[in-house]
């Protein structure tokens, strides 16, 4: 399918261009995750995006699917109601950085914890956008932030290591630059039959950006493409990772999920 | 029947934020008035590499007739 | 089973689990919290029995969310709690009342402000249930004061909830919810089930929220082929966020309205040796037991007592309040709380009547003589 049969099918076409500002790498992670929908040919009834508030939140109202514009911090919980409730819908979760990591931090852990098969795609700008540029977990040490006049004075989390350690089971980075290797992440997140946690890094040009002087989102995109290495190469040869962030697919095990535990119980039951 | 390819450009959605402009390897594309324009159509190799970055659906490669198999 | 009856001897707590089951709770998502906790265990017990599902989340915000999720999957989902967990409840329990997803909140209350008394009865929550959340919204609250009403009124609260679309909270005590009691299981036929009405439309002339002459839209579940935008931001009828600030108004209020405009639908109260009544005590959940005895008491005395117990304690029963004021002598709002109940019932009155409080706000029943003292002594 062709980029537009793509949007054709996928698009609520009348409700883009949607609201991010020019050059947000939103709408590139967007699309990656409709790329991976298709390439698995899912049954758009079947289908449920959830978010929670914040520049990433308005994703699903653009797609046309079953989609839930949910409270600040807490789609994931709603997404538990809905996957534990209808093990058959494949629920996806867009959240931002604040959205799944500030205010969603207990949330995201437990779900990490629990390994119920939704996948956690998180659209990481290293700002508050939708406020005006706060920092944010991910906002690095030292970096400026309409909160952070004088450098963060916090430290970020990494977000893969924390859901690893959380316990979930198919963890993955990749950009905007990296938009078609994205696909492929997220492709398998989706087939994990557990908890998959996807960050996605995304480019803030209007506060991020421009308050840390990162220069247009062109040159944003470029940092990605300069400072990211796959995780397989850095594994052959540790000295190419020194520095550099680690793309591509960080972790994989496998472990009970959630809904089938439940399924098992149920069924036990009825005999 | 063959395919065909065609670069489409919706100015409509387009937000001129340069992606397109500058990852495009055969310098098919400007910006002109804040919108992406299309000015050297016949260097185009369709190689997407506009489409995959685009923020906004804005630009991308439509294939004309033959059949999808994707 | 006597008389073709099945009756147990239950706590409240473990008749609203029945209750709920008996309405067609499929789902139920909680956090342990004193004294709501039986709920949670008897339903993490009964669901999965009958193909039901129960999870524990990790806080109350989760919880009121999970069901919120499950209820747009399609099935009858319920939480329980009290007042710390209420609190945290708050800001999802707007988010169903704005998107419209049916749900029960069970509130059995104690002690507070903060931790309070986790262990002792209260009735401070009354304003909460109605005000909890930010903005207005519609809000109905059921208080039981038996074991049996705690069963009947769970049902009640389901078919509230699926008919208007919108939370519904049972608002208990822990006076309610740990007294054992006989409850009667009624037969399956013998009860009615609301179910949320579904749209008799296609997917592609599917309005989500363009409501009905009833003022409620019908509801797809996620999953039936009715793929449409669920917010908690202002919406127009198809469901998508706007700016349109006349739209907006519009939404708000028809939320209320809706409710409101049928309160006749589920005004229930009882009134307790009123018909001569000059002294009328306003008593509801724990409390109103309590005032029973104090009315049967003061009557043996010859004195000419009643009571009126608001069952439906939001919307307020307007009416029937100011009916009551035109022709009791005097009002006593008795309430383990420093009168919240107590603002609605003297603003109803008005001039008609003059209200009194009777309050206690020790984590202690108010007794029979406590409420007998307190009108004696306003001689």
């Amino acid at each position: 399918m062709d980029a537009s049969q793509l949007i054709q099918k996928y698009y609520r076409l009348d409700k883009l261009p949607h609201i991010w500002c020019p050059g947000c790498g939103h709408g590139i992670l967007l699309n990656s995750l409709v790329r991976a929908i298709d390439n698995l040919g899912l049954n758009k009834d079947e289908v449920v995006v959830v978010s929670g508030i914040g520049c990433s939140s308005r994703a699903p109202g653009y797609l046309d699917f079953n989609t839930l514009h949910t409270t600040h911090g807490r789609a994931l919980a709603f997404a538990t109601g809905i996957k534990h409730a209808n093990p058959n819908l494949h629920v996806i979760v867009i959240m931002g950085d604040g959205d799944s990591f500030a205010i969603g931090g207990n949330h995201l852990i437990h779900a990490c914890r629990r390994n119920i098969d939704i996948t956690a795609i998180v659209f990481n700008n290293n700002i508050y956008g939708m406020t005006g540029g706060q920092y944010s977990p991910t906002t690095p040490y030292g970096d400026l932030a309409a909160t952070a006049p004088y450098g963060n004075p916090d430290s970020p989390f990494d977000i893969c290591q924390l859901a690893k350690g959380a316990g979930a089971t198919y963890i993955a980075r990749g950009t905007a630059y990296h938009a078609r290797e994205l696909d492929k992440l997220i492709e398998r997140g989706i087939k994990n039959k557990g908890f998959s946690l996807i960050e996605g890094l995304s480019m803030c040009p209007t506060y991020y950006g421009r308050k840390n002087r990162k220069g247009s989102a062109v040159d944003m995109l470029k940092f990605f493409k300069d400072n990211c290495i796959d995780k397989r190469l850095v594994d052959n040869n540790p000295q190419l990772g020194e520095g550099k962030i680690l793309i591509g697919e960080l972790y994989k095990s496998t472990r009970p999920e959630y809904t089938e535990s439940y399924k098992a119980i149920i069924d036990k039951l009825k005999e | 029947m063959e395919n065909k390819k065609e670069l489409i450009l919706n100015k409509e959605w387009c937000k001129g934020c340069w992606i397109c402009v500058e990852f495009c390897p055969k310098q098919v594309l400007d910006m002109k008035d804040g919108k992406c324009q299309i000015v050297n159509l016949e260097d185009c190799i369709y190689c997407q590499l506009c489409e995959i970055r685009c923020p906004d659906n804005a630009i991308y490669i439509k294939t004309v007739g033959g059949n999808d198999h994707d | 089973m006597t008389n073709g009856q099945n009756y147990i001897l239950a706590q409240g707590n473990e008749a609203c689990v029945e209750g709920a089951l008996a309405a067609g709770m499929k789902f139920f998502a909680g956090y342990p919290i004193t004294p709501s906790t039986e709920i949670a265990e008897l339903s993490a017990q009964r669901l999965p029995q009958l193909g039901g599902k129960f999870i524990q989340m990790e806080d109350e915000i989760a919880s009121m969310a999970a069901i919120i999720g499950a209820s747009l999957a399609g099935v009858k989902a319920m939480t329980a709690t009290s007042g710390p967990g209420f609190s945290l409840m708050q800001e999802n329990i707007g988010f169903a009342a704005m998107a419209e997803v049916p749900c029960v909140i069970v509130n059995v209350q104690r002690g507070g402000p903060s931790t309070g008394l986790p262990t002792s009865p209260s009735q401070g929550d009354v304003m909460q249930a109605k005000w909890g959340s930010h903005g207005d919204y519609p809000a109905i609250a059921l208080t039981p004061n038996s074991v049996q009403e705690s069963y009947e009124l769970t049902i009640k609260a389901f078919n509230l909830a699926e008919k208007y679309r919108t939370p519904v909270v049972l608002l208990m005590d822990e006076t309610v919810g740990h007294m054992r009691e006989k409850l009667i299981l009624r037969e399956e036929r013998e009860i009615e089930i609301i179910n949320r009405k579904k749209p008799r439309v296609k997917p592609e002339e599917y309005i989500p929220y363009k409501a009905d002459e009833d003022l409620v839209p019908p509801m797809a579940s996620f999953g039936e082929g009715y793929r449409y935008h669920v917010t908690g931001l202002a919406h127009d009828e198809t469901g998508f966020p706007t700016n349109n600030h006349k739209i907006a108004g519009q939404l708000t209020e028809r939320l209320v309205r809706k409710v409101k405009l049928n309160i006749d639908d589920f005004s229930y109260y009882e009134e307790y040796r009123l018909e001569d009544a000059e002294t009328v005590i306003v008593a509801y959940g724990g409390v109103s037991r309590s005032a029973m005895l104090a009315i049967d008491r003061m009557r043996e005395q010859g004195r000419k007592v009643g009571m009126f117990r608001p069952i439906t304690i939001w919307p307020v029963l307007e009416k029937e309040l100011k009916a009551l004021s035109g022709r009791a002598k005097e009002i006593y709002v008795a309430e383990m709380n420093l009168g919240q109940y107590y603002l609605e019932v003297d603003r109803i009155a008005g001039k008609r009547c003059p209200v009194k409080k009777i309050n206690k706000v020790t984590g202690e029943l108010i007794t029979p003589d406590e409420i007998i003292d307190a009108i004696d002594g306003g001689k």
